[in-house]
């Protein structure tokens, strides 16, 4: 009796804050999705999503993100592997940490220096007989951009996988005759699938929403959800569509958490 | 676990004392919460040499906060999370604040100063009697061009822009209202225009002008276009003198099909909790010799009469900057459209962005 009392007093803090946090909020966007700019209920703003504008922000949203997500993994599967086999390893995977205590912001300041005109990397292009050409405010620089700050959130969680993955599987894999990539196909990687899609996740749902590095990198010409849900708040004072344009963001994320889940597996 | 908890332990204790440390610190310069004053103001908009100049005078404490856009700030004074005493919004967003009841009303016998202001710039529509406001800066919205870069081209005029020899050398500021104005204005169309037919009419013209846009951005433009990453820019006249100090290349123009003429004013929203101290700092910045030290700074045309014989006369006798009122005359007001019609504007600002050369 007394340790069914004690344990629902511990939950208190976590009710508390998942209701007044996490719920609360989720619940306000939804209310605030039903007002059109006047402040009338309406179902206006989820009709306007549907309009081509919307659709095409949504589709270039993903298209960035996916992208960024793909790009990300690429670097970061190979990297973490190597990591796993040297030496210092925690030191190594502190160095790849680091950059991200950085402020965003600074370091998107920092590659605007990187990449204009007259920046390290056209200096460099230029003494390699290549000529100047435009980085900044190009797709290729936010794809970097958003590659570069993303990149260790992907690393982490499939370094952790690898790490803990036990290496006699990989002699007795060898041992029965697989070649090496027999061995990465049908033991590594799906050993490692968890720390993949935990890696995915935690990129591509942030990428969905960029908005800052869309105006200090790509100059407006990348347009994500993030930037319309911004302006709508913050210049038009559409509360009703910016929110909107949240409901439809938040169920795409449920989606692929749904999607990319990690239903653990009896086998 | 322990060592959680000692960890926890040690940050709280550290927390406690620099509080500690902070509070002490304000009360022995004299700062309590009654005697400070919050000012709410775009970035870089004044000599903080200034600021510490008024706190010593008064023994006042200034709280001094940024923001990037006139609805941002209105967004955030309407909540009322933060007290507020001062704010420093342009004319068409005073008039709705105005009409919003979102100001208090200013006490003209605390603001003696008030008579060396300019009377081209006193009873303005937006405000009628200056019941509410107080004239900070005006200025225009128009091109700055580097001519060294454009091998000696001079543009007049918005129509310039689409030149085709252009390409990728244009920088827009990310606003709506300059952006769609712009695009009105090469139609000789009112830049207040809410007909439909000619708001579509603009953006099809903007996007027209697409390949020859480098970047629409924010305060950055300043830093990209003296760092020469553009050789064009749509900015307000401030930002304009601002650079061109740095680079004698640079020219700044009013297009001749007509602008924006713009006004900042200092006002009190309905935050406030020291209207006194309010009135205290509007009066300090009327006076002549902290308006023409501000104006030095910031660049920005200042509406203080007197202030200009402080002034450099080759600053003050420019016409760029200066716009006699005959030139004002033939530029516009931003008018408060209403929020159906601003959110239209950026609706087709938002399509305009989204096109793709």
């Amino acid at each position: 009796m007394k340790n069914k009392l004690s344990r629902n007093i511990y939950f208190i803090p976590y009710v508390l804050w998942i209701a007044l946090f996490v719920i609360a909020p989720i619940l306000l966007i939804l209310y605030y999705s039903f007002f059109d700019i006047e402040g009338n209920p309406s179902l206006i703003n989820y009709q306007k999503f549907f309009t081509p504008v919307y659709l095409k922000m949504t589709i270039s949203s993903f298209w960035y993100a996916f992208l960024i997500t793909g790009i990300s993994l690429l670097v970061a599967y190979p990297t973490a592997f190597l990591l796993t086999k040297t030496k210092h390893k925690q030191l190594w995977l502190l160095l790849i940490i680091v950059p991200s205590w950085i402020n965003l912001l600074l370091k998107a300041y920092a590659f605007i220096g990187i990449f204009g005109t007259y920046g390290v990397a056209n200096g460099f292009l230029e003494a390699m007989g290549i000529g100047k050409q435009q980085i900044l405010f190009t797709d290729f620089s936010f794809i970097f951009v958003s590659v570069y700050i993303f990149i260790p959130f992907m690393i982490l969680p499939i370094f952790n996988a690898l790490d803990e993955m036990n290496p006699t599987l990989l002699d007795a894999a060898n041992d029965l005759g697989a070649s090496r990539w027999m061995t990465f196909r049908r033991v590594i990687f799906p050993l490692t699938i968890d720390g993949v899609k935990t890696g995915c996740q935690v990129v591509f749902i942030p990428a969905l929403s960029l908005f800052m590095l869309t105006r200090l990198i790509a100059g407006n010409r990348v347009i994500t959800l993030g930037t319309a849900i911004e302006q709508h708040f913050l210049v038009t004072q559409d509360w009703g569509m910016g929110s909107t344009i949240a409901v439809f963001l938040i169920i795409i994320m449920f989606l692929i958490m749904f999607v990319t889940g990690n239903r653990k597996q009896g086998v | 676990m322990k060592k959680l908890v000692q960890m926890f332990l040690v940050i709280s204790l550290v927390s406690a004392l620099l509080l500690y440390a902070i509070s002490r610190l304000n009360s022995s310069q004299g700062f309590t919460s009654s005697n400070t004053l919050t000012i709410y103001n775009w970035g870089d908009y004044i000599d903080t040499e200034l600021i510490d100049r008024f706190e010593e005078e008064t023994g006042i404490k200034v709280i001094y906060e940024t923001f990037d856009s006139n609805e941002a700030m209105m967004t955030k004074i309407e909540q009322g999370g933060t007290t507020y005493d001062i704010a420093i919004p342009s004319e068409y967003m005073i008039d709705k604040m105005r009409q919003e009841d979102l100001l208090v009303p200013l006490d003209h016998s605390k603001l003696p100063n008030l008579k060396n202001i300019d009377e081209r710039f006193i009873d303005l529509p937006f405000d009628p009697e200056n019941k509410y406001s107080v004239p900070y800066f005006w200025g225009t919205v128009g091109i700055v061009y580097n001519s060294k870069m454009l091998g000696g081209k001079v543009i007049t005029a918005w129509a310039d822009l689409w030149d085709k020899d252009l390409k990728n050398e244009i920088l827009l500021t990310d606003g709506a209202r300059e952006v769609m104005g712009m695009g009105l204005n090469s139609l000789n169309y009112s830049l207040n225009d809410t007909d439909d037919e000619h708001l579509q009419e603009a953006k099809s013209k903007l996007d027209a002008l697409t390949p020859n846009i480098k970047a629409i951005v924010g305060d950055e433009s300043r830093m990209l276009l003296e760092a020469q990453e553009a050789a064009i820019g749509l900015v307000w006249s401030g930002v304009a003198s601002e650079i061109m100090a740095e680079n004698e290349d640079l020219e700044y123009v009013v297009p001749k099909e007509g602008s924006n003429l713009w006004f900042d004013n200092m006002v009190i929203p309905k935050t406030t909790k020291n209207v006194e101290a309010a009135h205290q700092f509007i009066n300090f910045m009327l006076d002549p010799e902290v308006a023409a030290q501000n104006a030095d700074y910031v660049s920005y045309s200042t509406p203080n009469k007197e202030a200009l014989k402080y002034m450099p006369e080759e600053v003050v006798k420019d016409e760029r900057f200066y716009p006699s009122p005959e030139l004002t005359e033939k530029l516009e007001v931003y008018e408060n459209l209403g929020k159906k019609n601003l959110a239209r504007y950026n609706e087709l600002f938002l399509e305009f962005k989204m096109h793709r050369k």
